[in-house]
């Protein structure tokens, strides 16, 4: 019935036979698709990394299924990107059904002219292999299937982890760990951490099937269906011919019996149609919590992902935000590794993460209130709203079916320069991630600006020709530091060519970048090593550019 | 001239609102919940202060219940 799930072999680790304890300057514990991206984003900044997994195979079904516009920028960094675009089902509309009726539909219509669509749906089986076979190309990791961690001791100085595997236990001593180790998280209870939040009293009931019908590649999405009444369901397109359902099953219910073909058949022949032929890839029930660490440093333990935070399914928000976590934390443990930031600078991956998180257990949480109310009262409010939509577009917006995953806008961050007042408008403001746009490249092919951006300190500044770029450039060489050096990017109007210009620069080739970053000549930019804007100004100037940059290391 | 019920959208921030309406019953019985979301819809029927758009509101919301039957 499923797909063959890929496994990995395990080999015995060479300090099983020796005794030794294995020194690494990181250990990441977990290899979904967090713990992954975490090791790929380290050995990118040159970070030698363990990476550790109690099991030896990919996720079953599809799991994490929607991929967000930002979590493929990041992927497109680790090299993952294009494939996961390639293999991904792209699609914008979704309907929203009540009962037997359409309520209505909408187009997520995409941010025109990006490298990347607002999402794409894949099994996450196919995304953990993608990451694995670029780990493959990659001498700086050490990934090891199970691997199992079974004891957490930490001092000032570093973490020893005890590891037991099918031959033999081992210990690990490591300056840094990443938990990435999932909903369950072993290192979470290791470290007796309270887990805060709430817990739904709901069961969903997830079928993976295969079936060769014609459909459109959209979202649907149902309230009080005909073929599950009372509930909700969903269904989304994957590749390969499988669809996502999921079905409401409520609270009181026998779950071996749920998850039976003959109890689920029912379901699917109700959404589907009485004639469709399928044939199931798997089938899961799933219960769900929106709830988060109080931190998630833990001295030299950083938690990332489901193992730091927990959301309900509905938005997509679960491992986009986990991604989304390691592309935060990444460039500051490479800075304070290095010794070119202090430490402190960890303190802003609390900060903002913790944030990320808050907004994510916020949307989720009110999109489980409205998909699944629970009290009759709430209930009438919810069929009111609905009702009501259907003639009357204005109260469409109240209808939640689940609010799409975005990347979180870091506010009050301790390492952002705020704008100077009336310099900008909001849009991209300091904490923003970058937006994409396109842009030609020096040597006349078009690329898309993302892909310029990233892994270091850049300044993206709009200059009006080459001279002005040339004068900016040798002014910024000047600052010159070798650890965090700040690389100008600079954005020519369209007509401008950039030959002969010595320093990295794109021309603005349909005037996109000036609209989004509200350019003009002279407006600077700094970004983060992760894309998201530090600092911006409306002249250039190296030194206030230092201080922003001094700010984002959290130099103080 | 008077006023008609508007019918475009003009609100933002939908999820804090409806969260707002659902919190405001809370602990409440059921008809308490009733008299709760009367007492709301008579506030803001005096912060709009037209009695013929609150009529023609109530109009557009009896036709959208049908005959009762549901």
């Amino acid at each position: 019935m499923p797909a063959a799930r890929r496994t990995f072999p395990f080999v015995t680790p060479p300090e099983v036979e020796t005794g030794r304890t294995a020194e690494v300057p990181i250990t990441i514990v977990g290899a979904g698709p967090v713990g992954l991206s975490a090791a790929l984003d380290l050995a990118a900044r040159g970070q030698r990394v363990l990476l550790l997994d109690r099991d030896d195979v990919v996720s079953d079904g599809s799991r994490a299924i929607c991929i967000a516009k930002r979590t493929l920028e990041i992927s497109d960094r680790l090299g993952i990107g294009e494939r996961l675009l390639e293999k991904g089902v792209k699609w914008n509309v979704g309907r929203v059904f009540f009962r037997d009726q359409e309520v209505y539909h909408f187009n997520l219509l995409p941010v025109d002219a990006q490298k990347f669509p607002a999402f794409v749906n894949i099994q996450q089986y196919y995304w953990e292999e993608y990451l694995i076979d670029r780990i493959a190309d990659e001498p700086l990791i050490d990934l090891r299937w199970k691997n199992e961690v079974t004891g957490v001791e930490q001092d000032e100085n570093g973490v020893t982890l005890s590891v037991e595997t099918p031959a033999g236990g081992y210990r690990v001593r490591a300056e840094w760990v990443i938990a990435a180790d999932g909903a369950h998280s072993p290192m979470r209870a290791m470290l007796g951490l309270d887990f805060q939040g709430r817990i739904f009293e709901d069961h969903f009931l997830i079928a993976d099937v295969r079936f060769k019908h014609e459909h459109p590649d959209e979202r649907w999405f149902w309230f009080d269906p005909p073929f599950n009444p009372g509930q909700s369901a969903l269904m989304h397109k994957q590749p390969d011919d499988v669809w996502r359902l999921d079905f409401q099953l409520g609270w009181n219910i026998d779950r071996e019996e749920a998850v039976k073909p003959e109890n689920v058949t029912p379901l699917v022949r109700g959404m589907l149609g009485p004639d469709v032929e399928f044939e199931y890839e798997w089938i899961s029930i799933y219960t769900f919590q929106c709830r988060r660490l109080e931190r998630f440093l833990h001295d030299r333990v950083i938690f990332a992902g489901d193992a730091a935070h927990l959301v309900s399914p509905f938005g997509a928000r679960g491992a986009n935000s986990g991604v989304q976590d390691i592309d935060n934390l990444g460039w500051k443990l490479d800075l304070v590794m290095r010794g070119a930031a202090p430490r402190d600078l960890l303190e802003s991956y609390d900060h903002e993460r913790v944030q990320a998180a808050d907004e994510n257990i916020l949307n989720s949480t009110r999109a489980t209130d409205f998909i699944t109310p629970k009290t009759p009262v709430s209930r009438a409010w919810r069929d009111a709203v609905l009702e009501l939509a259907r003639t009357h577009e204005a109260i469409r917006p109240f209808i939640n079916s689940g609010r799409l995953s975005t990347p979180k806008i870091y506010e009050d961050s301790p390492i952002e320069t705020p704008d100077a007042p009336g310099e900008f408008t909001p849009d991209m403001k300091p904490g923003s991630p970058a937006l994409d746009a396109p842009v030609r490249l020096a040597d006349g092919s078009d690329g898309w600006l993302l892909e310029q951006l990233g892994e270091r300190f850049q300044a993206l500044v709009f200059v009006s020709g080459t001279a002005m770029a040339e004068g900016m450039a040798k002014a910024l060489a000047a600052t010159g530091e070798e650890k965090a050096a700040i690389e100008p990017l600079f954005v020519l109007p369209a007509g401008i060519s950039p030959s002969g210009l010595e320093a990295h620069a794109v021309v603005d080739r349909d005037g996109l970048v000036a609209e989004r970053y509200q350019g003009r000549a002279g407006t600077v930019y700094l970004l983060r090593p992760d894309q998201h804007v530090a600092a911006r100004m409306r002249h250039f100037e190296p030194a206030a550019l230092r201080r922003a940059r001094d700010r984002a290391m959290g130099r103080g | 001239m008077m006023n008609a019920l508007r019918l475009e959208a003009r609100l933002s921030d939908h999820d804090r609102l409806y969260d707002a309406f659902i919190r405001m019953h809370d602990g409440l019985s059921e008809a308490e919940s009733q008299k709760a979301s009367a007492k709301l819809v008579l506030l803001l029927a005096n912060h709009i202060g037209e009695p013929e758009v609150i009529l023609e509101a109530i109009e557009r919301v009896r036709a959208d219940m049908g005959d009762g039957s549901d």
